[in-house]
């Protein structure tokens, strides 16, 4: 019986001699395992207000110029809103590939906000199996306008806003990604007493590719019922991402005309489709842009 | 019948050694790529190929993935895996091939030969007959293996949008340098 085995083993052995003989060069030194990082899950590091899950690429600076115009329901009066404009500017700049930090400056309310944003999970198939990117936004918004009632005790304190905010995504496919964003507003001075002043919103993104260099992206954030006033409502934005070689234009119809966190989440009054107290069913909807132009700060080292 | 069935391993194990010998291989291999115009530069390099040869037969295979070249801009890198290689459709390049003029090299002696290697190259999903000239160094157990040749990226349907398409060159020098070793199989 043994003798068998062992020639049974030995023609075992032969026959994978002659296979491996058979198989071509590159499967005879085999394949090192790699981990594959999802990339490009959104075109930019926004989805039309809020962030999305992409972040800056490492010791690149992201220069973004972004316009919300006033409602469209004036038609060519006013350039279908055009000439309601509102304006922030503002810098990103990618610390590592995880790390994120920016600056902005808004002109409603002369909002200055400033951002740290960390990839704590990122998506990858191959050696690390990871299915969703997980990152975290600590954002801060300071608004400067000048105090409505003078006369009252004003601290500095009350200019302060901050927003912390998980958002969990996927790509789900080339074309295809989704995040999920809870979101806790803070704001030290609330505008009526009915207004909380932490105030929990869900916020649900998308992006669909239509092309390779154009996207159409879609965000909504819900406030959790019985936090603020019931004159404020959701927001909803409908976007279309448009990518050429260093830019991304980003274009949406929005009901807020808010870019701060604060803004959107608790302070938007329109509603899409609906008067508004006016006669024109277009009075909720917005214009906006964002234009999005990087530029490479630090270059990678050169191999050697 | 013991001693039969030791002659039997022993020739395995002889054959096996046979089929490592004049094998050899590099997953180190440097790859490079220069695809720049006047209006703009796009290098990128990986030092992760790999590069087997087969000595005695003179088959020479290659490949590396596509997501592992290294570019100066991080968004040229997107752009180049997301919207040219489609590298998560196609993730490699793989070239197979054989040394034409094997006769011309003297593997047991160091020196550089010049060879001319033929055969297939598979990127984005298409496959291409490619021909190209090379050296093979020989330094002592070590080979090293070095070429340059031109992808025309309309062959392989990569399509470059007309917009940018002063800002990146239609042939894309492409170079190899490797330094091979002995394939020793486990």
């Amino acid at each position: 019986m043994k003798k068998y085995l062992l020639i049974l083993i030995a023609f075992g052995t032969s026959f994978f001699t002659l296979n491996a003989q058979e198989d071509d060069l590159l499967s005879l030194v085999g394949e090192e395992e790699t981990t594959e990082y999802a990339t490009a899950s959104f075109k930019t590091n926004r989805v039309v207000n809020g962030h999305s899950i992409e972040n800056t690429a490492r010791g690149v600076m992201d220069v973004k110029i972004s316009h919300r115009f006033s409602d469209i329901s004036d038609g060519f009066y006013d350039l279908f809103g055009l000439d309601g404009a509102t304006l922030r500017m503002g810098v990103d700049y990618g610390v590592t590939d995880r790390l994120m930090i920016g600056i902005g400056r808004n002109s409603f309310e002369k909002i200055f906000d400033g951002f740290a944003k960390y990839k704590i999970l990122r998506q990858s198939t191959g050696k690390v199996n990871m299915p969703i990117t997980l990152v975290y936004l600590a954002d801060f918004q300071i608004k400067t306008l000048n105090f409505t009632e003078p006369e009252r005790d004003n601290k500095f304190s009350d200019r302060l806003y901050y927003t912390h905010q998980i958002l969990i995504g996927r790509k789900f496919s080339e074309g295809f990604s989704a995040q999920i964003m809870p979101t806790l507003v803070h704001r030290n001075l609330v505008p009526t007493p009915d207004d909380n002043n932490d105030v929990i919103a869900i916020g649900a993104a998308a992006r669909q590719k239509v092309s390779k260099r154009v996207a159409l992206t879609a965000e909504y954030y819900y406030v959790l019922p019985d936090q603020i006033s019931n004159i404020y409502t959701n927001s909803l934005s409908i976007g279309c991402d448009i990518e050429t070689g260093g830019h991304v234009f980003q274009f949406h119809f929005s009901n807020t005309p808010y870019m701060t966190y604060k803004g959107f989440i608790t302070e938007t009054t329109d509603k899409w489709f609906d008067k508004n107290g006016t006669d024109n069913i277009l009075s909720g909807i917005r214009f906006g842009f964002n234009i999005a132009r990087v530029f490479t700060i630090v270059k990678p080292k050169p191999l050697d | 019948m013991k001693n039969a069935l030791f002659i039997l391993l022993i020739l395995c194990t002889i054959t096996i050694n046979v089929n490592a010998q004049g094998k050899f291989y590099s997953k180190t291999a440097s790859m490079s790529f220069h695809a720049g115009t006047s209006l703009e530069d796009i290098d990128a390099q990986t030092n992760t190929g790999t590069v087997v040869m087969d000595a005695q037969t003179g088959k020479l295979e290659s490949n590396v993935l596509i997501k592992a070249f290294q570019f100066k801009r991080a968004l040229m890198q997107e752009h180049f895996n997301e919207n040219y290689m489609e590298s998560s459709k196609y993730p490699k390049a793989t070239f197979k091939g054989t040394i034409k003029n094997l006769s011309d090299v003297n593997f047991s002696k160091d020196g550089t030969y010049k060879v001319k290697v033929e055969g297939t190259m598979d990127i984005h999903g298409v496959q291409k007959p490619l021909t190209t000239d090379g050296t093979i160094t020989v330094a002592g157990k070590n080979v090293k293996v070095n070429t340059n040749f031109i992808i025309a990226t309309a062959d392989y349907d990569i399509k470059i949008p007309g917009v940018v398409s002063d800002k990146i060159a239609k042939e894309v020098k492409v170079t190899v340098n490797s330094e091979l070793q002995p394939l020793v199989k486990k």
